[in-house]
């Protein structure tokens, strides 16, 4: 087995050499800006708002940048073709859907009672 | 005879079919584990006042699952990077890593379970509840020992982080129990909600370690014969493991924080 390959023959669909190793940088800097996040809710979550809904907003909120990053620069979700983003609309709305849904059901008084 | 577009790219997709077959996949477990925190939002805001624990899972040791987890999408990355730039020796060594992650993260988790199978709540025919880890060595027929503590009620138990070791000793005669259960999935909803999801979350880390050691082991020779194809199915692997990490990001703050 060999170590190395001509790189020409390993280059794929989108993404080219030099564009990888461009990449390289911003995969350590999401990286780093993961843990930095985790660290952040953490201290977040210790801290007294005088209201867990300020609690839970707040780490939402930091666990969906994540979420983003994750997505985004690790998924390459931001230079993606438009077929994802249109499998992924549909995705997005019946999840959407789903969470309404929920929400909606709560609202209107179908409470479930949990022991 | 040849599969089309298995490498190249199709005209009017853009797309080679495993990838676009692995985000149509990731779409259809963006629901499933979207019907999961929906039906933990319910439950969480329907529970009455003082009914939902808080604070029951060790943080740190969340905290680390999330560290190894991130570090673990990195590594994938890079190994990915790698071998676009033909660099397969490195590719080995960060796919590796990637491993031993997953290994981490498994290990982990499997030694917060254990905690959790051995944590019991004990009520007692006086009223009062004791709470702790059951010590099997010194739990006799006559008598159950945890290291543990006793509570007044069960609304005690709620808030607060449960102890983890280092507390007393305390020895419970077997005839003066009433009810003894442990913190399995059938205790409360909040440890059914955790066990439920926690353990898909887990099958889907075992899953992706299994492909992902797969190509990085005895598929390894398709580098030789087809470079190109070999880094599609990094990439692909690559997507569903990101997923995984995704997914915790979320679960993470949801269990163990909030």
């Amino acid at each position: 087995m060999s170590n190395t390959h001509p790189p020409s023959a390993a280059a794929a669909d989108t993404h080219s050499i030099e564009e990888a190793r461009k990449h390289i940088r911003t995969y350590l800097i999401v990286g780093v800006a993961l843990m930095c996040g985790t660290v952040l809710t953490v201290w977040a979550s210790l801290i007294d708002f005088h209201s867990r809904e300020m609690n839970i907003a707040l780490a939402l909120t930091i666990a969906s940048t994540k979420g983003f990053l994750v997505a985004g620069f690790f998924m390459h979700l931001i230079s993606e073709r438009k077929m994802i983003y249109a499998v992924l609309s549909f995705t997005a709305f019946f999840f959407v859907a789903l969470m309404y849904l929920t929400l909606f059901s709560m609202a209107h008084g179908n409470i479930v009672h949990i022991q | 005879m040849e599969i089309p577009y298995a490498v190249k790219p199709r005209p009017d997709t853009g797309l080679y079919n495993a990838k676009m077959g692995i985000w149509l996949f990731l779409a259809s477990e963006v629901m499933l584990f979207g019907a999961l925190f929906s039906s933990y939002i319910l439950l969480r805001v329907n529970a009455e006042e003082g009914t939902w624990p808080h604070h029951w899972l060790n943080i740190w040791l969340g905290m680390t699952n999330t560290f190894v987890l991130i570090f673990s999408s990195v590594t994938v990355v890079l190994g990915w990077a790698s071998l676009k730039m033909g660099r397969f020796k490195r590719y080995k060594f960060y796919q590796g890593i990637t491993l031993l992650c997953a290994l981490a993260f498994l290990s982990i988790k499997s030694f917060e379970y254990r905690d959790k199978f051995m944590h019991y709540e004990v009520h007692l025919k006086d009223g009062r509840i004791a709470d702790g880890h059951l010590q099997p060595a010194e739990t006799t027929d006559k008598t159950v020992v945890l290291e543990g503590k006793y509570v007044a009620s069960h609304a005690e138990l709620m808030e607060g982080a449960l102890h983890h070791g280092g507390e007393p000793k305390i020895e419970i005669p077997r005839d003066q129990i009433v009810s003894m259960e442990n913190y399995g999935p059938w205790h409360n909803t909040y440890t059914a909600l955790y066990f439920t999801l926690t353990g898909l979350h887990a099958l889907h880390v075992i899953g992706g370690a299994i492909v992902i050691f797969a190509i990085w082991g005895p598929l390894a020779k398709v580098w030789e014969q087809d470079p190109e194809r070999y880094t599609n199915r990094v990439e692909v692997s690559g997507l569903f493991w990101h997923f995984v990490d995704l997914v915790w990001i979320f679960l993470f703050p949801v269990l163990y924080l909030l």
